[in-house]
């Protein structure tokens, strides 16, 4: 199972080897041809603004809805769950706008708010440790989309067809059960 | 739930990855830098090139423009502190600030010690022109490091030579044997543990930018080719001919530092870039990169 890594800004060599301890192969992508030879494609955490940003310079914002379009799943995180929201708090204008929820940017506060904590997750038996680093939060999901964890009555991860998203950071730590996850999806995509 | 942890501190530097760290003096200028594709901004009073011009003690910025700041982005604000300079961290700490710079950009507050980075929530980096230097700011709680170069003098050949060194250093220490370590970390004067890991991985434990006279975006391709994990660009954007544009050609430049084409675009008719220092023409107190070694 081949795994992109959109690598315009932000943790890509995490992503990276977290889909290789899940058993795929992670590679990092910077042109949209690269799309092509991919069974799923990861956002990483980053900059929304600047992954945004460099997205629509470089075509990235039609080529991912075009790879989204022919049934090939997508996984962000923090950054890259702001990047796929249909909308953002705040009146910010939207970047992928494939998924049906409604995102608060730096919900948690500053840097000093920033923190890890254990967290159940849906399809997941054990707690995983989550990151949450300047992290965004979903405040509102469509009825197509399922919850998959909560943080003190907040979303903190969901699930719409083939678009998984978090808002804390599996791939800073040794867990690769999320990834896993995701892998699965991109084998039943094939 | 904890907060401050290494992880979180750590994990925070490693979001800014690829990114560009862009020094700002008003909210005006932050919001350029931020339109830009700037990851994050350092808030400061005056900007290297200018503290090097005003000579006297630099220090903290006035806390109305780490705010004003603030205010105005949503990427994330780092703001300096004086090498040793416990209070004024601790001040920044509590504007709420994202990242501290313990910097030898501002006089330093303590000759001989640094500030004890673990005891605070917010992360620090820190200037590092070799491996000892990096592992010693690292033990102290450093959760990032970036090159020191020579601020303020739009020359880049200090942050490229700081940046080998490491690397060069890194490398060595990789192949050498368990006992050729002990002996290597009493020579670097670091923690043995935390040579041990060097050796093991081949890399730091941390984050390491490059900074300290990059002002073209040849120059921050440079240091991605050579490879740093981002680039913080003091002077060079605010002192250059043409803010906006100099800002965006070098965060293109450094997420595409291996396509030339790409490089020579962004590059054509930005205007002048800030006016640089030849380093032999500096004398040794004018000479940044020698403070808190």
């Amino acid at each position: 199972m081949k795994i992109g890594v959109l690598a315009l800004q932000g943790a890509v060599a995490e992503h990276i080897r977290s889909i290789g301890l899940a058993g795929g192969e992670g590679v990092a992508v910077k042109r949209t041809e690269q799309l092509q030879e991919l069974d799923g494609l990861i956002i990483p955490g980053g900059e929304s603004t600047t992954i945004g940003k460099l997205m629509r310079k470089y075509g990235f914002i039609d080529a991912v809805r075009d790879f989204a379009g022919h049934g090939k799943p997508l996984f962000g995180t923090c950054a890259g769950l702001i990047v796929l929201a249909e909308r953002l708090e705040g009146g910010e204008e939207a970047h992928l706008g494939l998924m049906n929820m409604t995102v608060a940017r730096n919900a948690f506060g500053r840097q000093r708010e920033s923190f890890e904590t254990e967290l159940d997750v849906k399809g997941i038996e054990t707690p995983l440790r989550a990151v949450f680093i300047r992290a965004p939060l979903i405040k509102e999901v469509g009825q197509n989309v399922d919850v998959l964890s909560t943080y003190k009555g907040e979303i903190v991860a969901a699930k719409q067809d083939r678009l998984l998203v978090s808002s804390f950071h599996p791939e800073l730590t040794d867990d690769y059960r999320l990834h896993g996850l995701f892998l699965d999806m991109a084998r039943a995509a094939r | 739930m904890e907060t401050g942890t290494s992880r979180v501190k750590r994990g925070m530097a490693e979001m800014q990855k690829g990114g560009v760290i862009m020094d700002v003096m008003s909210a005006e200028q932050a919001k350029i830098a931020e339109a830009a594709g700037a990851t994050a901004v350092m808030a400061l009073e005056r900007v290297p090139s200018d503290i090097r011009a005003a000579g006297g003690v630099a220090r903290m910025a006035d806390p109305t423009i780490v705010e004003e700041v603030m205010a105005v982005v949503s990427i994330p604000v780092m703001a300096k502190a004086r090498i040793g300079h416990y209070v004024e961290a601790k001040v920044l700490e509590s504007l709420g600030v994202d990242y501290i710079d313990e910097s030898e950009v501002l006089t330093p507050a303590d000759e001989v010690f640094h500030i004890n980075k673990s005891e605070f929530t917010v992360p620090f980096v820190c200037g590092a022109k070799d491996l000892g230097e990096a592992l010693r700011r690292i033990q102290e709680g450093a959760s990032m490091i970036r090159t020191k170069g020579e601020p303020g003098t739009g020359n880049v050949v200090e942050a490229v030579r700081h940046l080998r060194l490491i690397n060069g250093q890194m490398r060595r220490v990789q192949n050498m044997s368990k006992d050729e370590l002990f002996n290597e970390a009493k020579l670097l004067g670091v923690p043995y543990d935390l040579l041990l890991g060097v050796h093991e991985t081949g890399r730091l434990p941390v984050v390491n930018f490059a900074a300290g006279g990059v002002a073209t975006p040849a120059d921050a391709a440079l240091m991605m080719h050579l490879g740093a994990d981002g680039v913080f660009v003091g002077s060079g954007i605010f002192k250059s001919e043409n803010p906006e544009k100099f800002a965006r050609a070098i965060v293109e430049a450094t997420t595409h530092y291996d396509d030339y084409e790409l490089i020579a675009r962004v590059s054509k008719n930005l205007g002048a870039p800030m006016k640089g220092i030849e380093i032999s023409k500096l004398s040794s107190s004018e000479r940044m990169q020698d403070r808190g070694i």
